[in-house]
């Protein structure tokens, strides 16, 4: 819609005389430059965070080799000892062992763990909002997610620390125990552990999943619902045979990216899971850890590792958790290409 | 009939048993962290610094932190949004909005290690303010980028139709025509980005540091408090008055949070209106 291909003249044409350019014309080149030059920046910023990465793990990735994802001790080794370990030309601490299994099992156990639990709660929340709750009164309660999605994780993680874990463990916790089903028995501790950190992540990812069902549940024509009533199905009949259909790519792809959330959440999870290192949880109610929590827990340690494998090593986590998050992340958005409408949520569904 | 009714009924009590599984957490958190903040409460928490009883420091990094996001990250997503909106094309446009909606998908923590080892480390800058809002800026960018694209998408095509009749630059018609009715969704959306800059923390680990002294303007070798740094060391360091301090940083935190959010709300009531008063 610009002038400039205006002026241009079209090939067929007779020879115009020189027209005279128009003020500003000559800027718009150079503004259009520079905008282009922030619009290139975000994703700049990802191609360096990914050469970054697998630049800073490279050593590692070489060091650690396939141990990397079959071995399930984490350590940086005894860095007073004499003499150190040397694999494939690179050097660590004596002793110096880098498996994440165990992490990588916390991280996706977890996770999932909190998108199942999310899924239903936000999605029935989500309906009950667009369509049942008066108009007047949406507002209000919309509310809510805007709030959740706005609380800082570290407030997730006081909360579940002091009040949610302990109030859990004494309560439900225990009933659930009591059971004696295999991986849900045992000592229940003071709250900490899987799935505290499982509820809470759930807790988080709720308004991600629930702000684009909700717009979603609003983008439903109509006329369709007025026919599903008008030929007698009850409102609930007409969310499921309307409703439900309508939005389920977009609740799926919306749930993925909650699930990439999950995967990439770290100072609630440090504080809650109790870090366990080095072994797989018993129970869900054991401590455990994941690969983010890790990366904020050891780099004060890493750091006075001399020969730098540990920070290495680090990396090498960041970029397994960068490649799993990516992928969630491409995943989800590719399927909502499938589906018209309200967009997806960037990040956190603000 | 009443099988149907019953399970009509059954549905939407589930329903609202979800609702009350999002709104139940929400109240639990707000109110507990208030409660536990109730003994740290009083005019010393902002006058004091936390070498003694308050945290006026970690209050004033913050919104320096805040006010440097909304410079660095505001001017870049914002620019980045109209390139976007209205002047990319075809296959570079997709390309470049894809990635960066991948990019806001990126683990906070990993954003955080790279602003370690890159600019703390590699820079030589030290735990810092410039490191600190860098990190910070990538991680929210997105945000800016995809709120300030909406807001100019919102704007009636026919609006840049009678500017370009009228002879004017497309640069003069973003500026003068198309910036004036997004305005409000483009703040609305740089609220956003500031509600996320005030709680995160995982960026910022590894590249603000902490220290008792008021922040100061330099951007490099100076480390900077802000306030969920005070809500996850107290919270491990043992005592009441500890416990107590954290979570009256996180009831700053949340404060400052629902004052961002009031605000973004009543922006976004203008956006609206805004944009009821273009469709003719």
């Amino acid at each position: 819609m610009s002038i400039t291909t205006e002026a241009r003249p079209e090939p067929s044409a007779p020879p115009r005389p020189a027209r005279r350019r128009l003020p500003g014309i000559g800027a718009d080149r150079s503004v259009r430059s520079v905008l282009l030059v922030a619009a290139i920046i975000p994703t700049a910023a990802l191609a360096f965070l990914i050469y970054q990465m697998v630049k800073t793990a490279w050593p590692a990735v070489i060091f650690n080799g396939v141990g990397f994802f079959t071995t399930k001790t984490f350590t940086i080794g005894n860095l007073y000892a004499t003499g150190t370990e040397v694999h494939h030309g690179y050097t660590a601490a004596k002793g110096a062992s880098y498996g994440i299994l165990p992490l990588v099992f916390g991280t996706v156990v977890s996770s999932f763990i909190a998108v199942i639990l999310a899924v239903p709660v936000s999605v029935g929340g989500a309906i009950l909002l667009a369509e049942r709750i008066p108009v007047r009164l949406q507002g209000v309660l919309g509310t809510f997610l805007e709030l959740l999605a706005g609380i800082p994780s570290v407030v997730f993680g006081l909360w579940g620390i002091y009040t949610f874990g302990p109030l859990l463990s004494r309560t439900l916790y225990k009933w659930i125990a009591a059971l004696h089903i295999p991986w849900f028995t045992g000592p229940t501790g003071a709250g900490e552990g899987m799935l505290t950190a499982s509820l809470v992540l759930a807790v988080m990812i709720v308004p991600i999943i629930a702000s684009t069902t909700r717009e979603l549940v609003r983008s439903v024509p109509a006329i369709s619902k007025e026919g599903a009533l008008a030929l007698g199905l009850t409102s609930s009949e007409t969310v499921r045979i309307v409703t439900i259909p309508y939005v389920r790519t977009g609740v799926v792809a919306a749930s993925i990216l909650g699930l990439a959330r999950a995967l990439g959440e770290t100072i609630a999870v440090l504080i809650i899971s109790g870090n366990f290192l080095n072994a797989y949880p018993h129970s869900i109610f054991d401590p455990f850890s994941t690969m983010a929590s890790t990366i904020a827990a050891f780099l004060d340690s890493a750091l006075t590792d001399s020969t730098g494998m540990a920070v290495h090593s680090l990396a090498e986590v960041g970029l397994v958790l960068l490649a799993i998050t990516l992928v969630a992340n491409l995943a989800g958005r590719m399927l909502s290409r499938r589906f018209s409408g309200a967009g997806l949520p960037v990040g956190r569904g603000v | 009939m009443t099988a149907r009714r019953v399970r009509n009924a059954a549905f939407w009590s589930a329903c609202s048993l979800a609702f009350l599984c999002v709104a139940a957490p929400t109240l639990s958190m707000l109110i507990s962290v208030f409660h536990q903040a109730v003994p740290a409460l009083g005019w010393s928490l902002l006058f004091k610094r936390t070498n003694s009883i308050g945290i006026q420091n970690a209050i004033l990094g913050t919104l320096l932190l805040l006010l440097g996001v909304l410079i660095l990250a505001g001017g870049v997503g914002v620019a980045a949004g109209v390139y976007l909106a209205e002047f990319a094309t075809g296959r570079h446009e997709r390309f470049l909005r894809f990635f960066s909606e991948i990019l806001a998908g990126m683990p906070s923590i990993v954003i955080g290690y790279i602003g370690y080892i890159t600019l703390v480390v590699q820079f030589h800058w030290g735990f810092s303010l410039a490191a600190a809002v860098i990190s910070l800026s990538i991680l929210v960018l997105p945000y800016v980028v995809k709120t300030t694209e909406v807001a100019l998408r919102q704007v009636p095509t026919f609006l840049r139709e009678a500017s370009a009749g009228l002879g004017l630059s497309s640069t003069t018609t973003v500026w003068r025509i198309l910036l004036p009715p997004a305005l409000p969704g483009i703040v609305s959306g740089l609220i956003v980005a500031l509600a996320i800059s005030t709680g995160e923390l995982a960026p910022l680990l590894f590249t603000a540091g902490f220290s008792d002294q008021n922040p100061s303007l330099a951007l490099v070798h100076h480390q900077l408090p802000y306030l969920t740094n005070v809500i996850f060391t107290d919270l491990s360091l043992p005592g009441a008055r500890a416990r107590a301090t954290s979570a009256a940083a996180g009831a700053v935190t949340l404060v400052l949070l629902i004052i961002l959010i009031a605000v973004g709300r009543l922006v976004s009531r203008g956006a609206r209106r805004a944009t009821a008063r273009m469709t003719i």
